[in-house]
This record gives C-alpha cells, sequence and structure tokens, in this order.
C-alpha cells in the first residue's frame, strides 16, 4: 500500500474542452477521491436582469451556453410567458420543438465525437463531427445562427419556417439517419469502445436517484426521467418514449445518446407531420408580476429557470439551475475507485457542459 | 498568406466564454473546415504551443490561469482573442465578476469578432496571426533578442 498523492486535473486539460478543476486523491493507479472545484467560467449572468428589460433578457439567457442556447432561450420566454398568461400560437410551439430537437441532435453529435475523442479514436471524432455539420447546416438555413440561434422571444417565435423547407428538412432527415446509423453501430458494437467503456464509472440506480441525477446520466441509469414528457412546448401532441439504459456505465450512458438522436429524428417527423398553419407570435401586453418555475429537458438533463416579476420592465430575479451542477455529485461517485486513465471518459461521460454550469 | 517556416500549433483556453466561440474553434478541426490543411494541430501543452486561441473574457478566477498559459508558450507567440467576449468582455462585460476582454490582461495581437464568431471568421484570424508570427520570428522583441534571440 503506498501512500497517497494528489493528481491535479485541469483547468486547462488536453480532454477538457472548457475548465473545470478536479484534485484527484490517488492510491497507486486508483482514484480514492475525487474533489471538484469551480468558477473558471463564472460570469454572473442573472444579476444582469436588473440592466436588461425582460423581452432583452432573452438574448443574455441564449448566451448562458452555446451548445443548448436556443432550449435556454425557450426556457426562459416559457417562463415569463406563463407568469403574464400569454396564450402562445400552436404553430410557435412546434417550431420551438423542431429547433429543440435539431439542438440536441447537434449537441449529442458533438458529445459522441468528443467522447471518441477522449478513447483516442480520432477518426469517429471527426466522422461525428462531420455528420453535426449537416444539422447545423438546418439550423442556420431556419434561424440564421449556427450555434447562438436568436429565434425565440416572449410570445412566440421571430422566424417562420416555411412549408417546402419543412418537407425538405424531413426528406434530409432520410440521408442524415442513415449516416449516423453507421455511426451508431461503431459506438455501439466497436471492441475497442466497448473494453473502454463497458464497466467503467458505474453509477447504481440508487445513487443516480438520491445524488439526483438528471437527463443521460440518470437515463443511463435506469432512471426514467425526461421532462419532454410533462408536455411543455408541443410535446404533450407528440409519441415518444423516454430512452433508458440499465446498466449505469459509461457505455449505457453513450448507448442513450446514441438512442436518442433516433428519438430527436422521430419526434421532428412527427412535429413537421402535425404542425398546424397560423400565426407565430403574439404581442405581450403589460409587466411580468409574480413568478414561476419554468422547467425543460436540455440534452444534458433537466433545466430550470426561475424568473420573477413586480411589474416593471425590469425582472426582480433570474436563477438558472442548470443540468452540469447536479450531475456534479454523481460524477464525484462515479470517480471513486476508478482507475486514473478511465478519468477522461468518465468525467465526458456525464457530458459537463461548464459555461452552463457556472451560468 | 506568406510561406511558412514551421507548421504552427494552437493552444485553445476558454476563458468564461459561453461554449459557444469554442465549439467554432473546435469546428475548424473537423473535416468541413479543415485548419490541418494550413499544418495547424490544436495541442492540449502550451509548452508546444505558437498561437495561444482564447475564447471568452477574463473574471477573476482564470485571470492567473490565463497569465500562466501565456508565460508557459516559448517565444515567438501570437495571441488570437476569439469572439466579442474575449475582445472586450462583449454581452457580458456588466456582470459583476467580468474583468473584460483578454488584452487587459495579456498583449492581444488579433481580434476575431462575432458572436459566437463563424468558423471562417475564426480561420482568417489564425491565418492572420501567422503572419504575425512569421514577423515575430523575424524581428525577436529587444528583452528577448538580448538573452539570446528566440528560444
Amino acid at each position: 500500500m503506498s501512500r497517497r498523492i494528489i493528481v491535479p486535473f485541469g483547468p486547462q486539460h488536453p480532454v477538457l474542452p472548457e475548465p473545470i478543476h478536479l484534485d484527484l486523491v490517488l492510491q497507486d493507479e486508483r482514484v480514492v477521491e475525487a474533489i471538484p472545484s469551480i468558477g473558471y467560467i463564472h460570469r454572473g449572468l442573472e444579476t444582469l436582469v436588473a440592466k436588461r428589460e425582460y423581452p432583452e433578457y432573452v438574448y443574455i439567457a441564449e448566451r448562458t451556453c452555446g451548445i443548448c442556447s436556443f432550449i435556454h432561450g425557450m426556457t426562459y420566454c416559457q417562463g415569463v410567458e406563463q407568469v403574464m398568461n400569454l396564450e402562445v400560437p400552436e404553430r410557435a410551439l412546434f417550431l420551438r420543438t423542431i429547433w429543440s430537437e435539431y439542438s440536441r441532435m447537434h449537441s449529442h453529435l458533438l458529445w459522441l465525437g468528443l467522447f471518441a475523442d477522449a478513447i483516442g479514436f480520432e477518426n469517429l471524432f471527426m466522422a461525428s463531427w462531420r455528420l453535426r455539420e449537416s444539422v447545423l447546416d438546418v439550423l442556420e438555413e431556419t434561424t440564421g445562427g449556427r450555434v447562438i440561434q436568436g429565434s425565440c422571444k416572449v410570445g412566440g417565435v421571430r422566424r417562420d419556417i416555411p412549408g417546402e423547407t419543412l418537407e425538405c428538412m424531413v426528406r434530409d432527415l432520410e440521408g442524415f439517419e442513415r449516416d449516423f446509423k453507421e455511426i451508431a453501430n461503431v459506438f455501439l458494437r466497436d471492441e475497442s469502445i466497448i473494453a473502454r467503456t463497458r464497466g467503467v464509472g458505474v453509477l447504481s440506480h440508487g445513487d443516480a436517484y438520491h445524488l439526483g441525477a438528471v437527463g443521460p446520466t440518470a437515463r443511463g441509469s435506469g432512471v426514467a426521467i425526461d421532462l419532454r414528457k410533462t408536455g411543455y412546448a408541443a410535446y404533450g401532441k407528440i409519441h415518444f418514449k423516454p430512452v433508458v439504459e440499465t446498466d449505469g456505465d459509461c457505455y449505457a450512458r453513450c448507448a442513450v445518446r446514441v438512442k436518442e438522436v433516433f428519438s430527436s429524428i422521430d419526434i421532428v417527423r412527427q412535429a413537421a407531420a402535425k404542425i398546424p398553419e397560423g400565426e407565430i407570435e403574439v404581442k405581450p401586453k403589460g409587466n411580468p408580476n409574480g413568478e414561476c418555475f419554468s422547467r425543460a429537458e436540455q440534452p444534458r438533463g433537466e433545466l430550470v429557470h426561475y424568473v420573477k416579476g413586480d411589474g416593471s420592465r425590469h425582472l426582480v430575479r433570474s436563477r438558472i439551475r442548470t443540468p452540469t451542477l447536479t450531475n456534479v455529485p454523481p460524477l464525484v461517485k462515479m470517480l471513486a475507485g476508478c482507475e486514473l486513465a478511465d478519468v477522461p471518459v468518465i468525467v465526458l461521460s456525464i457530458d459537463p457542459c461548464i459555461g452552463c454550469m457556472e451560468r | 498568406m506568406t510561406h511558412l517556416s514551421k507548421s504552427p500549433w494552437i493552444l485553445h483556453y476558454d476563458a468564461s466564454s459561453c461554449n459557444g466561440c469554442d465549439i467554432e474553434v473546435l469546428a475548424c478541426l473537423s473535416p468541413l473546415y479543415d485548419v490541418e490543411r494550413f499544418g495547424i494541430i490544436n495541442t492540449g501543452n502550451p509548452k508546444h504551443a505558437d498561437v495561444l486561441v482564447i475564447t471568452g473574457g477574463i473574471n477573476e478566477q482564470n485571470r492567473e490561469v490565463v497569465k500562466n498559459l501565456y508565460d508557459q508558450m516559448p517565444d515567438p507567440k501570437v495571441v488570437v482573442a476569439v469572439g466579442i467576449c474575449a475582445s472586450t468582455g462583449g454581452v457580458f462585460r456588466e456582470c459583476y465578476n467580468v474583468v473584460g476582454g483578454i488584452d487587459c490582461i495579456i498583449p492581444v495581437d488579433v481580434y476575431v469578432p462575432g458572436c459566437a464568431a463563424r468558423p471562417e471568421s475564426i480561420i482568417d484570424g489564425i491565418v492572420r496571426a501567422l503572419s504575425i508570427l512569421e514577423e515575430k520570428k523575424k524581428n525577436p522583441a529587444p528583452g528577448r533578442a538580448a538573452m539570446g534571440g528566440e528560444r
């Protein structure tokens, strides 16, 4: 039994696209304990509600995170709309659903690429990111922005997707699905990936539940929570099942995300078939007075936006709870007892989005 | 772009960006934009890097990290600030924890506009930085020349 040593991991580390710092307490090659410390990206954007009027704050809410920016903007808008009792037109709700699912596909493909890179499978990283560009092309064509869309506003959406474009999007999904199947096969069947991920970083069902894991991290451990099932936007009118795996290891979390891309494709198809004609926005009258917790399913899990208004143009308080923050305690649990070489794979398996987490 | 005498390696650090510019920097490495055709490789080691690419503004906690990364890079080196947050603090400049752009800590050679910066403008910015790098190689800063030129 050798003595314990501490290896610092991050904030700047080749495998991490974003800074988080972990102190890894090692005994031989095994991690005894992982102590996270955060704050490298903290900006304090919640306080900007005092300086921006409530319709302008959508712009800030979207910049909480550049990967799931649309869903951040949408969740904030949902909260304000609920406080103001705004009836958002049906077509706008369907458009929000479609853009949310495209954001999910782009986020999951991004993560699959980074995960492959963490394993050392660079070819697969390139393949995932090449396919992701086709999703970004759709987002750019329909909203004008590749990663930050700016298409959501209080009371609806800014842009409509014309019927022909929707048909074209659905047609293109066929090719996308075919290409993604090839990549999915590698992620789910390749021996080297299975060897690096099976049985690594196991999180039991009980731990996932008690530590408050959300999103694919929870669903990989058999906890079937998916906020989309609460029926916000147009999800109430769409049939889908939350993807659940039971093993709780890195492979299970990867499989959840791979299968969710297929489920997103299906949701976009259903939404495109059911979308009604009509207006895409209502003009908000007056100012928000009251408070609301607005929840939505981000690619990484449950996102909560709390908004509180006092009847003026500025909100009194905005509070954002992001999925990565709630997934850090499960991550610490997974890291205890793992091999040092598996740390990058396990850290990435919760899909850490530090920009989101620290706001 | 003029003739390059070596393959420039970049070091990417996310100061306090929202990730938007980060994933666009990474997208530059993907097959569609493929900056490897200029010989550019994204390295994780500051001691191997020629170009420091920073996204996001400076905040109280990462101030030392950015300074440290810059100091660890060998001369000649260039710094590219990607996105408006890295250039001026951007939409977050009024936040209590944001100090400002990268240039309040280290000298910046190229500013890339955009929120989020597009891969095309990032590539343009880095290619411009490469000619500045060649320039710095030919005329090393006086302090360094006295110590024996470039390392």
